[in-house]
């Protein structure tokens, strides 16, 4: 049995090993805010977070996270609170048809907690894996900027 | 007052938190999946359709054009595009077969046990060889002939543009079921009621026996536009045959290929203009790709030729144009609708003219555009709203234009240099609305609900497709009543609860739609002051005018149809008049450095004032205009669907490469507003307008670097070391 720790939470996943994580995630923990774009790695609508760090869980096996973190959109905010990251996202139009947003605010939440350079350069370098057709990225890169300046004070 | 602020977008919170559930998310109980079996011919008489026999296709669904009780048709404009081939194929991924199984892997594992034999017929693929035209159309202004023998120099140059994928990041995908006898189709979809007309002709049934509702849609840009009518009508024909739901999810290899695209386009321009740089005589010549049926073309080819002569006004005119058949998928709506296609060859051949003349290509724009009071190819004169001028202007000093051509000059003199650079300039003016008389046949309609409860709902077919339609109408509703935007919600748009506002498309949305709400809330207001006294100011007070004038409904709904402005005169049989109510503007430039060893473009820097009459939401706004204009840099510098055969062989995004956060540059982004007076507070279209120039742009910015003008997109490393060879 695979042991997963999805969002804080300790799952046994029963199913097959090789499924793709995007489709554990998917269909077996109702966890749809993972979106599939691609399902071949050049989209990145299917980032999480495995140990922290960004993957795309359509290129996964769920075996390959047995006994890792595993941290998706649904681990941010709620709609009535959201969390820094995602208010940047509404207040600079980080977000237009949403398909795209939780892959790249799952990149950009990464980024901004690794403590590192957070600059118009390094948010466009960490965030180049995800596609967005919507918004021309500007937007996306502010409102990483105003969500990492936020977090300083 | 709301409008004009950056009121956060309403589907804002659901999308942030992964809740916003598009088609695919939606856990449908029983629903099974359905896959296509296609052409793998892009001309061929169908033969026979084999079932493998070890197959167990007693646990599947199968449809085949037999299965259709209505008509075999997607119906659109011409009737000519069968729902499922039937006897005849006319391009490669053409749908024949339709199975649905409960497991999706095993779906597809069917579709590759059906084995289908063709007798080739021969394909035409160049467009330039096809004899079969859909659509043509001739414009005429003053007299050619004149025009050409008064001028002092003649000017001719042949363009061509790519086609170009529109590539939103969620597949198509629509799901369909039967419920009380009704027909319910829902998924990721622009327009609703056209999904409804394609289905009343598909299964003989009435409006009440099926309804339509649109699910959070991840992106559009036109490729939603008619493609899920075929997409709606093969679920649906499965969800009857099985008497369960069906799901259609396109995986994006199968999107790519099978759907609709930009129609590549030639132009030719032949231009002749006094010394000093006046235009005096314009003769073009415009053919666009349809692929293997009419679907959009001939309203595609329509928007292409209103826009082919530029913003600029010449007293004599040609434009003759047409669109034809080839077998390939069929070509459809992508942003700009023709424009960008046209727009680009009359752009970029002002660097030819500007070479001819010797004076530079922003004194010769400068010279002939629109200005108030000017006459369009069409004989329309451009009574108000006009901000073409100062778009150019406000272009030029904030991305410092004309410094920065000498200072390139310069820098691209001295060898020792690695790289060249270029800035680049373009303009542009884009209809809004429906062509012609487009607006009149639609008859759009839509209005605004007060419940006895006393909540106040926008009714329309218009969809949120990523442009911020919802919070616009809200922010248009709420100041056409004067009450906070958020005392007003939307309602999704769902063929038996909101009225027909016409197809999410063409840069209507806000100014057209937009005006409709606004009337309609304007009856509201009215019910309000003579039933109420005044509109309420609290929410307690809405309730107590809720009651009073609902008197006991649940609701009463306020509905508007469109009416034509009576100033706006048009005749389709000789192409004359107002092809449109008004014009947005834009202009852009561009600045790049191109690398002189791999010949890589690298975008430094965009500049564009886009005159859109009132930003309802200047946050939203300038998210289409960056976004728009990166669709634009994209066909610009690195997309191209690439054909053989018939068929895209990169369709995947692996190969197809859309830019990412690193290829986009900066964008300053200036807003001009010359209010239209019949938009909802001066607003009009700013949908398209953003993807009509950063084509030539970008090549005219390549020119300057290189010296080389390279009359066709993407304008790639391997273009651009070719020209310098
Ligand atoms: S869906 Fe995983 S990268 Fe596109
Ligand atoms: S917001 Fe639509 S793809 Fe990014």
């Amino acid at each position: 049995m695979i042991k997963l720790t999805v969002n804080g939470k300790k799952i046994s996943f029963k199913g097959a090993p090789f499924k793709r994580l995007i489709d554990a995630l998917r269909e077996d923990l109702a966890l749809t805010g993972t979106k599939e774009g691609c399902g071949e790695g050049e989209c990145g609508a299917c980032t999480v977070l495995l140990d922290g760090e960004p993957v795309n869980s359509c290129l996964i096996p769920v075996c390959q996270a047995d006994g890792r973190k595993i941290e998706t959109v649904e681990s941010l905010g709620v709609p009535e609170k959201l969390s820094k990251l995602q208010a940047g996202f509404l207040a600079c139009g980080g977000a237009q048809c949403g398909i795209c947003t939780p892959g790249m605010l799952m990149t950009a939440h990464a980024h901004v907690r690794s403590k590192g350079k957070c600059d118009d350069k390094s948010i466009r370098t960490a965030l180049s894996g995800n596609l967005c057709r919507c918004t021309g990225y500007q937007d996306i890169v502010k409102s990483v900027l105003k969500a990492a300046k936020g977090g300083k004070k | 007052m709301s409008v004009g602020k950056n009121e956060p977008r309403r589907d804002g919170p659901a999308k942030l938190t992964g809740r916003a559930l598009y088609l695919d998310d939606i856990n449908i109980p029983g629903c099974w999946h359905g896959v296509t079996v296609r052409s793998t011919v892009p001309h061929g008489k169908i033969k026979s359709i084999a079932y493998d026999p070890s197959f167990p296709w007693d646990e599947c669904v199968v449809v085949t054009a037999k299965d259709i009780p209505g008509k075999n048709l997607v119906t659109l404009i011409e009737a000519d595009q069968p729902l499922l081939a039937d006897g005849i194929v006319r391009h490669r991924e053409e749908a024949i077969v339709l199975i649905a199984h409960p497991d999706r892997a095993t779906a597809y594992e069917a579709a590759k046990r059906v084995k289908i034999e063709y007798e080739a017929l021969p394909p035409v693929f160049d467009m330039e060889k096809s004899d079969k035209v859909f659509k043509s159309y001739l414009i005429e202004r003053g007299d050619l002939d004149a025009g050409f023998a008064a001028a002092d120099v003649v000017v001719e140059g042949e363009y061509r543009t790519p086609s170009q994928e529109q590539a939103y990041i969620e597949n198509n995908a629509i799901a369909a079921y039967e419920e009380d006898g009704v027909l319910i189709v829902t998924g990721s979809l622009q327009c609703p009621y056209y999904v409804l007309k394609a289905m009343k002709a598909i299964f003989n049934r009435g409006e009440d026996k099926i309804r339509v509702i649109q699910t959070v849609t991840g992106g559009g840009f036109g490729g939603k536009e008619e493609y899920p009518s075929m997409l709606a009508g093969h679920a649906a024909l499965l969800a009857l045959k099985a008497g369960r739901p069906v799901k259609i999810a396109y995986d994006r290899h199968e999107d790519m290929a099978a759907t609709t695209k930009r129609h590549p386009a030639l132009v030719r321009h032949r231009t002749g203009l006094a010394k000093d740089g006046r235009l005096l005589a314009q003769d073009i010549e415009v053919v666009m790709d349809g692929g293997a049926y009419a679907t959009l073309s001939g309203v595609v080819l329509s928007r292409g030729t209103l826009h082919a002569a530029g913003a600029y006004e010449c007293p004599n005119v040609r434009v003759r144009s047409k669109v034809v058949m080839t077998h390939t998928p069929p070509n459809g709506a992508f942003r700009g609708f023709g424009a960008p296609q046209t727009l680009f060859a009359v752009e970029l051949h002002w660097e030819r003219i500007a070479d001819a003349l010797k004076i530079d290509s922003l004194t010769l724009r400068q010279r002939n555009i629109f200005k108030l009071g000017s006459t369009t190819a069409t004989g329309q004169i451009l009574v108000e709203s006009v901000g073409a001028e100062e778009c150019l202007q406000k272009t030029v000093k904030h991305s410092k234009y004309v410094s920065k051509r000498k200072e390139y000059d310069r820098w691209n003199k001295n060898k020792r240099n690695k790289t060249w650079k270029g800035i680049g300039l373009a303009v542009c003016h884009h209809g809004a609305g429906f062509t012609g008389s487009g607006e009149v046949y639609l008859a759009s309609r839509a209005g605004v609900a007060l419940t006895k409860d006393g909540e106040l709902i926008v009714l329309a077919a218009s969809t949120e497709i990523g442009q911020g339609t919802n919070t616009m109408f809200a922010q248009v509703a709420a100041d056409a009543l004067g009450v906070p935007a958020s005392w007003f919600t939307v309602e999704t748009p769902d063929t038996h609860k909101v009225p027909d506002s016409g197809p999410t498309v063409a840069s209507r949305t806000c100014m057209v739609v937009g005006g409709l709400v606004s009337r309609a809330t304007h009856d509201l207001r009215r019910a309000f002051e003579a039933e109420f006294g005044r509109v309420p100011k609290t929410a307690a007070d809405l309730k107590k005018a809720a009651a009073a004038l609902c008197k006991g409904a649940p609701a009463r709904r306020f509905e508007v149809q469109y009416e034509k402005p009576p100033e706006v005169t048009w005749d389709d049989a000789t192409y004359r008049g107002d092809a449109y109510g008004v014009y947005s503007y834009a202009a852009i430039a561009v600045d790049l450095e191109i690398d002189k060893l791999t010949c890589e473009v690298r975008l430094v820097k965009v500049t564009t004032a886009q005159d859109i009459g009132k930003a309802i939401n200047p946050l939203l706004a300038e998210g289409q205009i960056i976004g728009g204009s990166t669709q634009g840099l994209g066909w610009a510098l690195l997309e191209e669907p690439l054909f053989k055969d018939g068929v895209m062989i990169n369709n995947q995004l692996t190969n197809y490469v859309i830019p990412t956060s690193l290829d986009t540059p900066s964008f300053q982004v200036l807003l001009v507003e010359k209010p239209y007076t019949r938009g909802p507070f001066g607003a009009k279209g700013v949908g398209e307008l953003p993807m009509d120039i950063p084509g030539p742009a970008v090549a005219a910015a390549v020119k300057h670097a290189t010296g080389r003008m390279i009359p066709t997109l993407p304008q790639t490393p391997e273009r651009i070391s070719q020209a310098l060879k």
